[in-house]
């Protein structure tokens, strides 16, 4: 893979190449005047390997959910380019994408609003298959559901029922069979296990990643848990008010964080040993208003290592080890790992 | 059951915290709690026999998944239940007041205990947001709790509210007065929960999953601040949490709960770094840990199968299903009883010890 020297190259493994993606609202736009724009997401670049999780973190409000839903053209991005399979979609228009929706699909965060309460779970997961393969006999489709029910592990006889007698858990391992049914090349999932249980956390987790194996399909998993984002990912980018402050391997990044942010963010996590309570690096005060991002660094504002020229310019992304990209000018700070936080 | 099963339960149930009448340590005694609610079907119970005890100034965790009765307990406790005959409580919950009497939560008459909620014991939420009104400012809103309870004039009450939104760390406490809640963020929303909780001084906090709708940052700022609030005002705090790595970090002791029963409870290192039931154990290790990741994409262990239905428990112990310790004719029999491990740790399990004897 390429990733050593840019954060996206031409790559021709790479299944989604994200370069300088911005996406931005205009809010209180008035009738004279100009309206402020609230930078969703601004600047992105990365790109995605076949068959590589690439796990997305960062606190609510960083855009994490916007830049999900841009890449998969959900939304139309204000500027930027987005190469899916080596096709550019960014300006694509619905019925040019239409084709292409079967390969990218996306699993939601919440189970319990996803689905269609007055849809069995048969007609929920054959939904994708009556849009795309309209000629396909009714027989074949069922068969069909019934494969994917078991890839997921629910059973033949639930695709009678409706999704208000399953339990979270069981709803989101229905939002993933209809997810796959068309065999996608790429899956968002945004926040996919955040509603959950712990102990059914975990089953949805190995459910992915035996999904993942399985289909060779590269996965965009977006999560503000950045423990269960360690466990799954391959490479991890971290974003903060819209942009991405460090992007690396999982290994890199949790052996040596480049970014303040991303060590705030570790020595946030609580761990369960309770012989392990620490000094930690709280951060003081909230993430700024996406309105007015302070100027030059945006995490200026809460970092700890802030010196006056970060307020400057806003600065890039840069090289700072193999394949490990971060946005801070103080490349001299030695910053606490994952494991000693 | 067996002679000597009962025979070492009454041997132990001296030692459990929960006992009649509470140690001058003791704030709140919560002693054979069940609560049921009433539907079509029936009564369903969804607290059973829950025993514990909070010391002054001591934060005990409540531990438990979805369904596991942990809410229901704390709403028990707050009298907020529906009232009979939609619902049935039983048991004791044994306060005790500022006065210095001891008084029965569960029994006392409505009037009265009006005026220990929100004044004695008080409560936070999860949601910061629904739990405030969003059309009056929050000042108003703190000030209001504190001239329910107390005999003062709305200046003093605001100046109070003042004063209570600096100790919860907010900056520019007088301008945040007149804010709404939409105007703040939800880690300020949450610090003006704790402020109107903190009103009246109370000796008992329920904090109902307090930090579950906050990004870990603010987390990490609302469990330090609720330490330090803890050792300025001496306030106990029961804490409510489906979140073991929270446990970790704030309890002094802990109870695990399933399928409303507690199945394990004790100081928290014990509990966490040496548990004896298969549940505990089971959900400590689903748990991902920030680690660097020793193999490529590890599966995580889980717990196979479901929490039970409440209308639908099994018999015995209500975890022998998804146990892989199980023994049939003795954990699908009888409900275990409290045992003690050490001093200051207990547990509801039949097999704890061969299980333990095995792991070692």
């Amino acid at each position: 893979m390429s990733h050593d020297d840019k954060p996206t190259a031409r790559d021709p493994s790479a299944i989604l190449e994200v370069t300088g993606l911005s996406q931005w609202y205009a809010i209180g736009a008035r009738f004279l005047g100009p309206a402020q724009h609230l930078r969703a997401v601004d600047n992105v670049t990365f790109s995605l390997a076949r068959q590589e999780v690439l796990g997305l973190v960062g606190e609510s409000g960083s855009g994490k959910s916007t830049l999900g839903r841009a890449v998969l053209r959900l939304i139309k991005p204000t500027s930027g380019r987005i190469v899916f399979e080596g096709q550019d979609v960014t300006h694509m228009s619905r019925g040019q994408l239409r084709p292409l929706r079967p390969r990218m699909q996306l699993i939601f965060q919440d189970p319990f609003t996803s689905l269609n309460p007055r849809m069995t779970v048969g007609e929920i997961i054959a939904a994708p298959l009556v849009i795309h393969q309209k000629g396909m006999k009714r027989r074949r489709r069922d068969e069909r559901v019934a494969e994917a029910l078991t890839a997921v592990g629910l059973s033949e006889r639930h695709a009678r029922r409706f999704p208000h007698e399953f339990s979270g858990g069981q709803r989101q391992r229905i939002g993933i069979a209809r997810s796959i049914m068309m065999e996608p090349r790429l899956l968002v999932a945004d926040e996919p296990v955040s509603a959950l249980d712990v102990s059914v956390q975990a089953q949805i987790v190995n459910l992915l990643l035996e999904i993942r194996r399985k289909l060779g399909l590269s996965l965009l998993f977006i999560s503000h848990d950045l423990a269960v984002v360690g466990h799954v990912s391959d490479r991890i980018a971290v974003m903060y008010l819209g942009r991405i402050v460090e992007i690396a391997g999982v290994r890199s990044l949790f052996e040596r964080p480049r970014h303040p942010y991303t060590e705030a963010l570790f020595s946030a996590v609580p761990d369960t040993d309770p012989t392990l309570r620490r000094e930690r690096v709280v951060l003081k005060g909230d993430l700024p208003s996406p309105l007015a991002p302070p100027s030059g660094c945006a995490f200026r504002t809460r970092c700890p290592y802030a010196i006056p020229a970060c307020a400057a310019a806003v600065p890039e992304l840069r090289v700072v080890g193999p394949a490990h990209f971060a946005a801070c000018i103080r490349e001299e700070l030695e910053l606490r790992s994952a494991g000693n936080r | 059951m067996s002679q000597t099963a009962s025979s070492s339960l009454r041997a132990v149930s001296s030692k459990v915290p929960a006992t009649a009448t509470p140690a001058d340590n003791v704030v709140l005694a919560v002693s054979g709690l069940r609560v049921a609610f009433r539907s079509e079907a029936g009564f369903t119970q969804v607290v059973h026999d829950v025993s514990f005890s909070v010391k002054r100034g001591e934060v005990l965790a409540l531990v438990g998944e979805s369904g596991s009765g942990k809410s229901v307990t704390s709403l028990a406790l707050m009298r907020l239940t529906p009232p009979p005959p939609r619902s049935s409580l039983a048991g004791s919950a044994l306060f005790r007041c500022r006065d210095g009497k001891v008084r029965d939560l569960l029994t006392l008459p409505e009037a009265e205990m009006q005026g220990v909620r929100g004044n004695e014991i008080s409560m936070i939420f999860q949601e910061p947001m629904t739990s405030l009104n969003p059309v009056q400012t929050v000042g108003m809103q703190i000030a209001e709790a504190i001239m329910y309870h107390r005999d003062c004039k709305r200046r003093e009450a605001l100046e109070e509210a003042g004063r209570l939104i600096e100790l919860v760390g907010i900056p520019e406490a007088r301008r945040r007065l007149c804010a709404y809640p939409h105007q703040l963020s939800g880690g300020m929303r949450q610090r003006i929960m704790i402020a109107m909780a903190l009103a009246c001084d109370p000796s008992v906090l329920i904090a109902d999953e307090p930090t579950t709708a906050l990004d870990v940052t603010v987390q990490a700022q609302i469990l330090e601040l609720l330490q330090e609030l803890r050792a300025r005002t001496g306030t106990s705090i029961l804490f409510i949490t489906h979140n073991l790595g929270v446990v970790a970090e704030i309890a002094d002791r802990v109870m695990v709960m399933y399928a409303g029963r507690i199945v394990e409870q004790g100081a928290v290192i014990p509990v966490l770094k040496h548990p004896v039931m298969p549940y505990t154990k089971r959900l400590l290790r689903s748990v991902p840990r920030l680690e660097i990741p020793s193999a490529e994409h590890p599966m995580l262990e889980t717990i196979s199968g479901t929490v039970p239905d409440p209308q639908r428990l099994p018999r015995g112990c209500a975890f022998h299903p998804r146990c892989a310790h199980a023994e049939n004719g003795l954990c699908d029999a009888d409900v275990p009883d409290i045992e003690e491990v050490s001093p200051d740790h207990f547990v509801r399990c039949l097999r704890w010890r061969a299980i333990a004897e095995a792991c070692a």
